[in-house]
């Protein structure tokens, strides 16, 4: 259930976002989502976020990228209307095979790239048009923000957040 | 921490030494065999059983025909025959056919000799040039690494000088057994080697040669002096002068590397050429090196002289080995697809004979080289985990071992190839005579460059 209430703690640089992170996950304490910039680097290992599956994702894609580029070639080159290139055996898929490798290349890394990048925006619940959930447009500048959700601790996690060097602490009512 | 070499690692290299050098002498002694030995086995050979007699006549024809380039010289001789008479043409076919296979049988031990020493110097010149590549760089993960690899560059000097000494000897003492070029009775009668021959010459091949090695070797010399003068240094000036050395190396490297692989190894087949075939040599070469700095570097690891080095280190050694593998196949790729799709006669008969007669090494090679490390390789966990490395790095090795197998053993033994006595002992030899030159090497300065500039980088990486 997502909590009603949630504290915005600011920091103006990734290391120290980083070490709070680490901080406030020694507490025990739950962070719903970190607005960054840029990617940081080992951040989602620190959060204990689960590891990625896109790279499963990915070599699937791959895959059947490389099956359409075959599939594909074989019909438009051997099925449909063999052509006769430098005398080439224009009727078997795997005597003239050297000449699709190149396809079937581009076509792997092709499905592999555009099917991961969609994938992600599906995943990360994104489309064109949609209106941004940042909470602050500065952190689409040079300011991190870390969410956590409040559960009657406010001031223990004010406390808490301020140690570890946040700039700016704000509680948010997420009850409009 | 210090390194001495282990007598039981000694006593190996020694006994791989020594029982490898036995192999090759017999394999010497027992490859002088005469005409009549040799038209008797192929007698032989084509009256045992009816379908399988026709299957050799048919290669042998192949075989004709693919090799024509290199023995273009005495086709050509027969082709004038063939105007005389048909009765002469048989005898002349025949007594050509058991000439052709005697020579072959006599090239055999020369070049299994060559090949070996080839891979074995090839290792050692990669890492050099990784090795020069991680200075000119400033590479900030590496320097932890870098004494492995200094010990590994220690071979290169005798063993491109061994190699170069065997090439010479193939035209000398030998009977032109590895470069035909090198025989004057073939290039008399070849038009396209006398076009070459200000290139391909004897005293040229050999003068080229020693400048290659003297340049590689100067580099290494003196990158080990600094490197070691740095440990007792207060500044960076030893680095800095690296530094500058290994990007003037560099430079130098890959002008003579591509050189170094027409000279050694495209000249076996002196027709042919291929524009890109230093960077093909180049990728095989840097596969193997990554592969051999990761052995000895894990192999120190589990004996504990390399306390900091960590599996993030060995991670980016495995990222080379994936990424070299697939460098590899790309350049082997292009250079195929060329060729095939072309289809010039004086181009493609380099395939044409390596896949009619070395379809398993041939094909066996690409799944080794590629599809192997591409599949196991692959997976981010699985470049961190030591065996993994290990398996895939003896397969890899294995296939560029093939590679080279390929590049020579077609234009020299044609149809007579197998991997054999002169093969495996020659392998035996220089895998002992490396084990010996690197090791001692290794146990000669400490294995922490501890004054290097970024040793601290090196120590705290982490992925």
């Amino acid at each position: 259930m997502e909590a009603s209430k949630v504290i915005h703690a600011i920091y103006n640089d990734d290391d120290v976002l980083l070490a709070a992170v680490k901080k406030v996950k020694a507490e025990r304490h739950h962070i719903e989502e970190i607005y960054t910039p840029f990617p940081v680097h080992g951040l989602d290992k620190a959060m204990g976020l689960a590891p990625t599956r896109i790279a499963i994702a990915a070599f699937m894609y791959g895959c059947v990228g490389l099956a359409v580029a075959t599939l594909m070639m074989n019909f438009i080159m051997i099925e449909d209307w063999p052509q006769n290139i430098g005398g080439k055996p224009s009727f078997s898929y795997l005597e003239n095979m050297p000449a699709f490798v190149p396809i079937m290349f581009e076509l792997t890394v092709f499905f592999a790239a555009h099917l991961m990048v969609i994938t992600f925006y599906l995943r990360s619940r994104m489309w064109p048009f949609k209106k941004a959930e940042n909470p602050d447009p500065r952190t689409t500048d040079d300011h991190f923000l870390m969410e956590i959700p409040i559960h009657g601790n406010e001031k223990e996690l004010q406390d808490l957040l301020s140690q570890t060097g946040a700039v700016e602490i704000n509680v948010v009512d997420n009850a409009h | 921490m210090e390194y001495k070499i282990s007598n039981r690692l000694r006593l190996t290299a020694i006994i791989l030494m020594v029982v490898g050098a036995i192999g090759v002498s017999y394999s010497f002694y027992t490859s002088h065999v005469t005409f009549e030995e040799v038209e008797n086995m192929l007698a032989n050979e084509s009256h045992h059983g009816g379908s399988n007699g026709h299957g050799e006549t048919e290669n042998h024809q192949a075989d004709e025909t693919s090799s024509h380039d290199t023995h273009a010289a005495v086709d050509a001789h027969g082709e004038d025959k063939h105007a005389v008479g048909n009765s002469h043409e048989v005898v002349d076919e025949h007594t050509k056919h058991v000439n052709h296979v005697m020579h072959a049988m006599h090239n055999r031990p020369w070049s299994a000799f060559y090949i070996a020493a080839f891979f074995f110097m090839m290792i050692s010149l990669g890492v050099l040039a990784f090795y020069a590549i991680q200075y000119a760089s400033q590479a900030g993960w590496s320097p932890l690494l870098l004494r492995v690899m200094e010990g590994i560059t220690a071979y290169l000097f005798p063993g491109a000088l061994i190699l170069l000494a065997i090439a010479v000897a193939s035209g000398t003492i030998g009977h032109y057994n590895i470069f035909v070029w090198m025989d004057p009775d073939v290039v008399a009668h070849d038009k396209l080697i006398q076009g070459k021959t200000g290139w391909l010459n004897i005293w040229g091949f050999a003068i080229r040669g020693l400048i290659f090695i003297g340049g590689w070797s100067l580099y290494r010399y003196f990158s080990r002096k600094f490197s070691i003068a740095q440990d007792k240094a207060d500044d960076n000036k030893n680095f800095k002068k690296t530094f500058r050395i290994s990007a003037a190396f560099l430079v130098f490297f890959i002008y003579t590397e591509s050189m170094m692989s027409w000279d050694w190894i495209m000249s076996v087949d002196p027709h042919w050429f291929s524009t890109l075939f230093g960077w093909y040599v180049f990728a095989g070469m840097m596969v193997c090196a990554v592969t051999t700095i990761a052995f000895i570097a894990l192999y120190l690891k589990t004996k504990g002289l390399l306390p900091k080095v960590n599996d993030s280190h060995f991670h980016d050694l495995a990222k080379f080995m994936f990424a070299f593998s697939i460098f590899w196949t790309y350049l082997w790729f292009s250079q195929f697809m060329l060729i095939w799709y072309s289809n010039i006669p004086e181009e493609v008969t380099y395939f044409v004979t390596r896949i009619e007669d070395y379809k398993l090494p041939f094909f066996g090679m690409l799944a080794m080289n590629f599809i192997f490390p591409l599949l196991l390789l692959m997976n981010s966990d699985y470049k961190r985990i030591p065996w993994f490395i290990v398996m895939t790095g003896i397969v890899i090795l294995a296939g560029h071992y093939i590679d080279v197998f390929n590049m020579i053993m077609p234009a020299t033994v044609g149809d007579q190839w197998y991997i054999g006595v002169p093969e495996i002992c020659s392998m035996l030899f220089f895998a002992g005579l490396f084990i010996f030159i690197v090791f001692t090497a290794l146990s000669k300065a400490p294995l922490t460059p501890t004054r290097n500039p970024f040793v601290k980088e090196s120590e705290h990486f982490h992925y």
